[in-house]
């Protein structure tokens, strides 16, 4: 499936395909070349030294960045490692990944930090860019040291898996973060208005008797999580955004100059909470699946730029935790491998989104978000060859053998899914090649 | 020893369900063949016929991962006075402290070899799930906050005896509406039966999303009470509440309490009904509870003829299902 490619880096000739690159606002038929791991023009013809890639019909875009990738490793082994999360990634077209560090031990140190980088490189998949924690141990309670972990590389800073309580060191962490500019990345949800709850609150909670965890719970730590930013000047991204209040919090928010970037899920902008009626476990996560006026009020928050970017939240599980009672299995589902896939069905094939909005939502923006050095996001020449080739007519069936990550939560098991990346590049090198 | 019972005819054509999980998916027909079937079974009950052979060799398993004394002994008794043997599983609240899944319980039982599970479980859809994952009939005793068929069915049963059709009539249920699988299993087949129903407690425990339902709500027993012709008074979940929805039982009595003078304010034949354990003093007063116009005990009785009329159907269509 791999091809490993010496040290000599051979050029590549990516023929015909649809370069759609919102980047530089690039959408047209022609070849892209790669050479030394860069890409150094387009329009250019095969000279036969180059090795050619056929991308006809074909959409060739900057590789996906996912801001928001559980790997579970260290800890949670048995749900995923670096190594197949990052093979996962690179399924679905992905070739930068951010991984969230509630791992155990959680990520809050610079060895922690480069434990991730060398076991990333082992792998030699995709790239994989650490976020550390906000506070030491992920416990809420003091700082982590996050100068040391901005010097060994990380993106930015979130306790995502849940809130802090504390509105004062959610404030500090605003505030001390500013010194090396980076984001602070939060996961806005009350637990105690969460209590104990499984699905959304409304209609559908009712009629199933499953605990409700009421919109509100998310969107109260919003507007906190908005002015704590206002007031402090801060960089704020907010993660996994599933409310129409939340998205309308946001938009206001950036009228008024705020520094606030958002998130949306490929599940809270295709799934809604009645399908809970199954009582699938793999429709459990937070924040919850919610009623159709939310995921309209997601896509069009996507649409007008509310809403920066769409992050998987891929949330890996072992089968023994989630095939269990509703109540007790864990919160989240897997979704590097589909994210491409559902958005193409729901969104472009729906006629609600196009293929440049779509790639700059997957790409792009997720990139300039958390600042990548230059190369990434992108196919302007001189960056980095981070590229997927899509075949948006490619049908495929979800199986536990077709996803890569070690765990198979996924609500779309079983179901016939339409695009799909058929080859990956990352740093100029073929890393997934579908025959 | 064992008697037949020609009343109960030939087994409906009709009835093609193996399990019974909820009465929201049934239809009104299913709905009026599992009535009818108990009425038949409880008349014999009155007649003081009482066992029969229907269910010979047939195992059943009561699996109950919540406590209950009632309903379970009713489910017991069902199954052998059908000609069942029947075996009690306790399992502990849940799965996790005894390190297996709920579907490896239930598939270790079935390799045992037993044709009907009757299921309880503190989470909604488990019953669901066994169902997709053995062979035998599962028979839903409550999941959750979800469904509890039975309780619902014996509920209806006896509100039919008592006013006869239940078309228009009005029916109020009381109580703790969050957390109660009786009070949906009682608005989804009363529904069905053309009744109107009305969901009736204090507000931080009565949405008004159940009008989405169909459903009316009132935070007012005293409002509702001139319009009711059955009053079903729910005992309240002290158990699933992790915050407190109301300042203290008193209270909850001072509001939502039946006594001897809300009574006297209802209709002159209002039938009071609650499905048991009742909290004395907290839902009803004791003159009430064992006054004229409660069914309290009948729905216990009531309670034995839907079960074993469920597990006769159930097992039917299981046999119909499994030969074919």
């Amino acid at each position: 499936m791999y091809e490993k490619i010496g040290n000599v880096m051979q050029s590549i000739l990516i023929k015909n395909g649809r370069v759609i690159d919102p980047s530089q606002g690039m959408d047209c038929v022609t070849n892209v070349l790669i050479e030394n791991g860069r890409i150094t023009g387009f329009g250019m013809r095969p000279t036969g030294k180059e090795r050619e890639i056929d991308a006809e019909g074909k959409l060739v875009v900057p590789g996906f960045v996912d801001l928001h990738t559980h790997l579970r490793e260290p800890g949670f082994e048995e749900s995923e490692t670096i190594f197949t999360g990052s093979d996962a990634a690179l399924n679905g077209g992905y070739t930068s990944i951010c991984c969230i560090p509630n791992t155990d031990p959680p990520i809050d140190t610079p060895a922690d930090v480069e434990f991730i980088q060398d076991q990333a490189a082992r792998a030699d998949h995709c790239n994989v860019f650490v976020i550390g924690c906000i506070s030491k141990k992920r416990e809420g309670k003091e700082l982590s040291e996050m100068g040391y972990l901005a010097r060994t590389g990380v993106v930015g800073f979130s306790d995502d898996g849940s809130d802090i309580e504390n509105a004062d060191l959610l404030r500090r962490a605003f505030e001390y973060a500013q010194m090396f500019d980076l984001p602070i990345m939060c996961h806005t949800e009350d637990k105690n208005l969460t209590n104990r709850g499984v699905m959304h609150e409304g209609c559908v909670s009712a009629r199933l008797g499953l605990r409700g965890i009421p919109s509100l719970a998310e969107d109260v730590m919003t507007a906190r999580a908005i002015m704590l930013a206002e007031y402090t000047k801060g960089r704020l991204h907010l993660m996994h955004i599933s409310t129409s209040r939340g998205v309308e919090l946001i938009r206001e928010a950036k009228k008024r100059g705020v520094n606030v970037t958002a998130e949306v899920t490929p599940h809270h902008l295709t799934l809604t909470d009645d399908l809970l009626v199954s009582f699938d476990t793999n429709l459990k996560m937070a924040p919850p699946l919610r009623p159709r006026e939310d995921v309209e009020a997601c896509i069009e928050g996507l649409l007008d730029g509310t809403l920066d970017c769409i992050a998987t939240d891929h949330a890996p599980h072992s089968a023994e935790k989630k095939q269990r009672e509703i109540d007790l299995a864990p919160f989240g589902i897997v979704g590097l491998e589909t994210a491409l896939s559902v958005l193409n069905m729901e969104l472009i094939l729906k006629g609600r989104l196009t293929w440049p909005q779509l790639i700059d939502k997957l790409a792009c923006s997720p990139a300039k978000i958390i600042k990548l050095p230059s190369g990434k996001g992108t196919l302007a020449v001189g960056a980095d060859a981070d590229v997927a080739i899509i075949d948006p007519e490619l049908k495929w069936t979800v199986t536990e053998k077709e996803l890569r990550s070690r765990s198979k939560n996924s609500p779309w098991l079983g179901k016939e899914l339409v695009g799909r990346a058929v080859c990956v590049l990352v740093n100029g090198r073929v890393r997934l090649l579908r025959r | 020893m064992f008697n037949e019972l020609p009343e109960l005819g030939e087994f409906p054509e009709n009835w093609k369900r193996m399990h019974l999980l909820g009465l929201e998916d049934l239809t009104r027909e299913e709905l009026l063949i599992l009535l009818d079937k108990a009425q038949v079974f409880r008349t014999a009950f009155d007649e003081g016929r009482r066992k029969f052979s229907f269910l010979s060799g047939h195992t059943s398993v009561t699996l109950f991962f919540e406590n209950s004394t009632r309903t379970r002994t009713s489910f017991s008794l069902a199954a052998q006075r059908l000609g069942a043997s029947c075996v009690a599983f306790t399992a502990s609240t849940s799965s996790l402290s005894k390190g297996e899944s709920v579907v490896d319980t239930a598939k270790n039982l079935e390799a045992m070899g037993c044709e009907s599970m009757v299921v309880r479980h503190s989470t909604p859809g488990i019953p669901h799930l066994l169902a997709e994952n053995v062979n035998c009939s599962i028979i839903n005793a409550g999941d959750g906050a979800h469904e509890h068929p039975t309780q619902g069915l014996l509920d209806i049963l006896t509100m039919r005896q008592r006013l006869g059709s239940l078309e228009g009539k009005t029916v109020g249920v009381v109580g703790d509406i969050a957390h109660s699988r009786v009070a949906r299993s009682n608005a989804w087949g009363l529904k069905k039966l053309g009744a109107h129903v009305i969901v009736c407690g204090p507000s931080t425990l009565v949405s008004p999303v159940w009008k989405e339902m169909g459903v009316e709500f009132s935070h007012s027993l005293d409002a509702i009470l001139p319009r009711v012709d059955v009053l079903n008074m729910l005992r309240i979940q002290f158990e699933r509440q992790y915050t407190s929805p109301f300042p203290s039982t008193r209270e909850y009595s001072l509001l939502f309490g039946m006594n001897s003078e809300r009574l006297r304010r209802g209709k002159s034949d209002l039938l009071v009904i609650a499905p048991g354990p009742i909290n004395r003093g907290v839902e009803l007063t004791p003159e009430v509870a064992d006054g004229p116009q409660s069914a309290i005990l009948d729905q216990v009785s009531n309670g034995l003829a839907v079960r074993m009329a469920v597990l006769w159907l159930t097992d039917g269509a299981r046999k119909r299902i499994q030969n074919a």
